[in-house]
């Protein structure tokens, strides 16, 4: 039995109403239905505005973080006013005022393997907006092993993909990417970059997409990969097929319970330092200042790209962008001491491994980059 | 001559190239002339045994290489091999 709508809900959602496709009886669907999102960040923020607009009677946001400067560039369900907040508050806040009879959840807590069952159980669907790879594979083998649609997207810079994995009725997740790719070979939007709208558009596909799933009208993305292109302003589809050899949804599954995904993804667990290769390779901005003042030769390699040196750099570093070290091994000296670093700390521990295999051993990752840099040592540059 | 076309992760080894024309008659073919021209792109794309890692997906047209003939799919002269990466950005 569906739930009624108010006097006050029917004039709400009054343009709703007058679509066939959803009408009175979408629209009490919407009201008896409720969605996981996975992040308030730049795809969490659109989805999660939408899902909310449009009525979806109870919503979930699962984040630990706090609200940052840097991310108000995209992350438009926050504010300045909820700097320094969690983000699932502030998310929950702004949710709440744009639509009050709606039920919004917030977790503040990392979504793992030991929560995620528990949490996402009473939801109908996922949507993930999250912004690393072993939650993406959580996300997707929790889906797949409790029946529920998995709303993806995915950023970079100007690039963004969606799709609707659901393996009730087509592939998964892992049918497209049945492994992640190694740790620091895809970087993150923090050190990449990503255009603020670019999160909007595709989430705002996510949000559409789970409202038809929840629906039941239209032609979803199941079996179908977008790939938007910003910049060139194109949108392409390819189609998706199941994998009969997929380790979670064919027909001879390996996995059939949640697992570990940081060591699936090879990536140390939440509450890792960004930045460190182990502790033996870091040396902190404090240490490096202080070693450089008692006369010390060391040579420093900024591994970021030609434009960042616009907002900041240090004096006396030479640049290497990552993409070309490889190739530029022949200028570097293995005797001689070497700091890498990039903005934080990502890139300059893949350019450490780098190093390191090629054979350099007095090479040190400064810990928390240039970013740690202007905030102990040379306070005038940003933090970025 | 058929192109690639790389997505912005993988550009910065290809001197920011969006696509590149490569040489070959098959997806292996071609795929081997692209990290000839751009050994630095290899790692991302191969692993040490020297196979093509399991994220990295081709596409002809809408379909998946491996939904054709896998690395021996033909390509024409005019065809576009789309490399669609692993992104995480959220």
């Amino acid at each position: 039995m569906l739930p009624e709508l108010s006097r006050e809900e029917i004039l709400r959602y009054s343009r709703h109403l007058l679509i066939p496709e959803v009408g009175l009886a979408g629209q009490r669907k919407l009201k008896a239905s409720s969605a996981l999102v996975i992040g308030t960040g730049g795809l969490g923020s659109p989805v999660a505005l939408y899902l909310a607009a449009a009525g979806v009677g109870r919503l979930g946001l699962v984040d630990y973080d706090v609200v940052d400067k840097s991310n108000l560039q995209r992350q438009v369900v926050h504010g300045t006013g909820t700097l320094g907040q969690l983000k699932v508050e502030s998310a929950r806040l702004r949710l709440l005022d744009l639509n009050p009879d709606i039920q919004v959840d917030a977790f503040n807590e990392p979504f793992t393997s030991a929560n995620a069952m528990r949490i996402a159980e009473p939801f109908d669907i996922l949507v993930d907006g999250t912004d690393n790879f072993p939650t993406r594979y959580l996300s997707n083998d929790l889906c797949v092993l409790t029946g529920k649609p998995n709303v993806y997207a995915a950023v970079f810079r100007f690039e963004g993909q969606a799709s609707v994995f659901y393996a009730k009725e087509g592939p998964c997740y892992r049918c497209l990417f049945p492994e992640p790719p190694p740790p620091g070979l895809v970087p993150s939007c923090a050190d990449a970059g990503v255009l603020g709208v670019l999160p909007g558009t595709i989430g705002t596909i996510q949000a559409t997409e789970a409202i038809k799933m929840l629906l039941g009208i239209g032609s979803s993305l199941v079996g179908r990969l977008l790939l938007y292109n910003a910049l060139d302003m194109t949108f392409e589809y390819v189609k998706l097929k199941k994998n009969p050899s997929c380790k979670i949804c064919g027909p001879h599954p390996e996995v059939t319970r949640l697992i570990d995904y940081d060591a699936f993804c090879g990536v140390p667990g939440i509450g890792h330092e960004e930045g460190s290769a182990g502790r033996d390779w870091d040396i902190s901005a404090t240490e490096l200042a202080e070693r450089i003042q008692h006369g010390e030769k060391m040579r420093l390699i900024d591994v970021r790209e030609p434009h960042e040196l616009e907002i900041s750099y240090i004096a006396g570093a030479e640049l290497f962008p990552l993409g070309e070290l490889a190739s530029r091994l022949p200028e570097l000296d293995s005797a001689q001491e070497m700091v890498v670093f990039c903005k934080a700390g990502t890139r300059s521990r893949r350019a450490l491994e780098l190093l390191v295999s090629a054979g350099f051993r007095k090479v040190k990752n400064l810990k928390g980059g240039i970013n740690a840099w202007a905030e102990e040592v040379d306070l005038s540059l940003p933090v970025y | 001559m058929p192109i690639i076309r790389i997505p912005t992760p993988l550009r910065s080894y290809v001197n920011g190239q969006g696509e590149v024309p490569v040489r070959g008659k098959t997806v292996a073919e071609v795929m081997q002339d692209l990290v000839a021209q751009f050994p630095s792109l290899r790692p991302h794309l191969y692993n040490s045994e020297s196979q093509l890692r399991p994220f990295v997906n081709l596409f002809l047209g809408a379909d998946n290489v491996k939904e054709l003939q896998g690395l021996e799919t033909p390509l024409n002269e005019t065809d576009t091999l789309i490399l669609i990466p692993s992104i995480a950005g959220g």
